[in-house]
């Protein structure tokens, strides 16, 4: 039943294996040049893995300590796993223990495929987003730590690598703007992060943004269910 | 940062990542169904999120002395790119290894 399933997962998964070692191993060579050996994107990757998560607390290590800082930011920028778990309650369920681990690794890339793929007849679906979640957290450790020691080897300018975070979310956002019908909840999204960006300033700004997104939706429900009606 | 610092920032991170993982599923346990309103967000919120995270990676740039011209050239080719090879991973590598020129050869 196992391998059944982790036959089925893996082919889903190979557009991502090449992403996360691509992405990983930038991570690696972005810690490495920070001066960190490479057992911290080994940890960081293991157990935050939330790739943009761990990209900001490079930043974090770098900058004077405060945990709290880091535990509220941490809860901002990842706050989209909120709404990925509540679209997933109904399909984790009944996965036994296996459901911790589901919810663990749950990042960004293992969502959309257990959230879009129905597994082969005959596949069990709980083992089928177990291995999915798993391979994905695979790549993405081996990457960055391959990236960490590679660091020692291989010497260049890193400098501007960090834009393969912003060039990851530019890719993201086209992608999501394509599938979309309506396009208003991104344009949502970046109207109000620029507007509370100019008006509060680059160091405070995601708070108040998501508080507007959250607002300007909630406002907006009832006017959007009413043209999605047919 | 001593080590210990490092690894107390750390497990903050851990912590708070995940606590938004865990929360829904500990807020609504099997058999229990969340109000619409929250089924609504999350079917809108991810796509504004995202929109977010790309301003987010831009906030420091828009304040620089550039105001953010080489990130703009770099998110202009990766749209272009994007819309014409259709394929994720050339179009972040393109833009990265764009970005890492001009950063480092033209707006130094």
């Amino acid at each position: 039943m196992k391998r059944k399933a982790l036959k089925a997962a893996f082919p889903y998964t190979l557009p991502i294996c090449i992403g996360f070692l691509f992405l990983g191993i930038s991570y690696g060579f972005l810690m490495q040049s920070k001066g960190f050996s490479w057992i911290y994107p080994f940890c960081t990757s293991l157990f935050i893995f939330a790739g943009s998560m761990e990209f900001v607390t490079a930043e974090l290590l770098v900058s004077a300590f405060n945990p709290i800082h880091a535990f509220l930011l941490a809860l901002m920028v990842n706050a989209r796993h909120l709404f990925y778990g509540i679209s997933m309650l109904s399909k984790y369920r009944h996965t036994g223990l296996k459901k911790l681990y589901l919810i663990f690794g749950m990042c960004d890339e293992s969502f959309s495929i257990n959230c879009t793929v129905t597994p082969p007849e005959g596949v069990d679906r709980g083992w089928f987003m177990f291995f999915v979640t798993l391979l994905n957290h695979f790549y993405w450790v081996a990457g960055a730590t391959l990236g960490g020691l590679l660091g020692y080897v291989i010497h260049f300018d890193t400098t501007g690598i960090e834009f393969v975070m912003t060039a990851l979310f530019v890719v993201m956002f086209l992608d999501q703007w394509d599938k979309a019908r309506d396009h208003r909840p991104a344009l949502v999204g970046v109207g109000c992060s620029l507007l509370c960006l100019l008006v509060f300033g680059s160091s405070s700004f995601i708070v108040p943004a998501m508080a507007l997104i959250v607002l300007s939706f909630l406002l907006g429900q009832s006017k959007l269910e009413q043209e999605a009606k047919p | 940062m001593t080590v210990t610092q490092s690894i107390l920032t750390i497990l903050a991170v851990v912590a708070a990542t995940m606590l938004t993982r865990f929360l829904p599923f500990l807020v609504f346990p099997e058999g229990k169904n969340p109000p619409a309103v929250i089924t609504y967000l999350g079917t809108v919120l991810p796509y504004a999120v995202i929109g977010l995270l790309v301003v987010y990676c831009l906030k420091d740039a828009v304040f620089t002395a550039w105001h953010g011209l080489p990130e703009l050239i770099a998110i202009v080719f990766i749209v272009i790119l994007h819309k014409w090879r259709k394929n994720t991973l050339l179009s972040i590598a393109g833009g990265t290894i764009l970005y890492m020129v001009l950063v480092q050869n033209f707006f130094a």
